[in-house]
């Protein structure tokens, strides 16, 4: 078989700042449709990936929101040096969360950012080491 | 129904966006929670919310939503216009309160979304 063409971007996610959050998905939603990527799947991916660089913003200190894009599937990785999640099947939980209240204030932390990322990918897988920091993986079919 | 007409019958301020008003109005959802708007609003949905921060534009412009109406909060900062208008997300504005709005919102025939 030969060798799929592939396109690749990465994005640096800040800590704690709101002002920038979401750029990152803003950005690769761009992308996907410069790319013509199938309009309902670009919104998929950039909801699944907004939730996962809103989670760098509110609970890590940096990190990067990364993806690949192949005429099979587009994988999205969002990895962050940060705290870890103690429990993953809790976080899991729609409905659970550790936001504090100001993050709350500004209508995050509903307890829906992983239920959403869930809902919306096809495949997603979670690596947390307390202390150092989390990547959540997210693939996506490409259909089209 | 589209913007224009929506915003003509319930007297809407347009704060921006107003090139955009033809478009056509899907339904509409109600939240402040973000997470909850990017869980079951649809595309081309009026999202009402009192969140006036600049994160609502960047959820509207992800979802393709055909509106945010900001009710019961404060008025629009500047930086929050810009933001919108930077990424073409219509911003209109309610003086009344938010049940009175979503009232007239069904009395004109717009229905709540929830995506499947």
């Amino acid at each position: 078989m030969v060798e799929q063409a592939v396109l690749e971007v990465a994005y640096q996610v800040v800590g704690g700042d709101f002002s920038q959050a979401g750029d990152g998905a803003s950005r690769l939603k761009r992308v996907l449709q410069q790319i013509g990527l199938a309009p309902a799947l670009s919104r998929r991916i950039a909801v699944a990936a907004y939730e996962a660089e809103l989670n760098i913003v509110i609970h890590a200190y940096s990190g990067v929101l990364k993806a690949k894009v192949s005429p099979v599937k587009v994988e999205v990785w969002a990895e962050d040096q940060g705290p870890g999640i103690p429990d993953v099947e809790l976080a899991m939980k729609e409905g659970y969360s550790t936001a504090p209240d100001h993050v709350r204030a500004l209508g995050f932390g509903a307890g829906m950012g992983l239920p959403n990322m869930r809902r919306n990918a096809d495949e997603l897988e979670i690596k947390t080491v307390l202390g150092e920091g989390t990547i959540v993986y997210m693939c996506f079919a490409n259909r089209a | 129904m589209n913007l224009k007409a929506m915003v003509e019958a319930l007297d809407l301020r347009v704060v921006c966006g107003e090139e955009h008003l033809s478009r056509d109005v899907s339904g509409g959802y109600v939240s402040d929670m973000l997470s909850d708007v990017l869980a079951h609003a649809a595309l081309d949905c009026i999202w009402v919310t009192r969140q006036s921060h600049r994160n609502v534009i960047a959820v509207a412009s992800l979802l393709g939503l055909a509106a945010v109406v900001l009710v019961n909060c404060p008025e629009p900062s500047p930086e929050l216009v810009s933001k919108a208008q930077a990424e073409n997300v219509v911003l209109l504005y309610s003086t009344v309160s938010a049940f009175e709005l979503v009232g007239g919102m069904y009395a004109l025939g717009i229905r709540g979304c929830r995506r499947a």
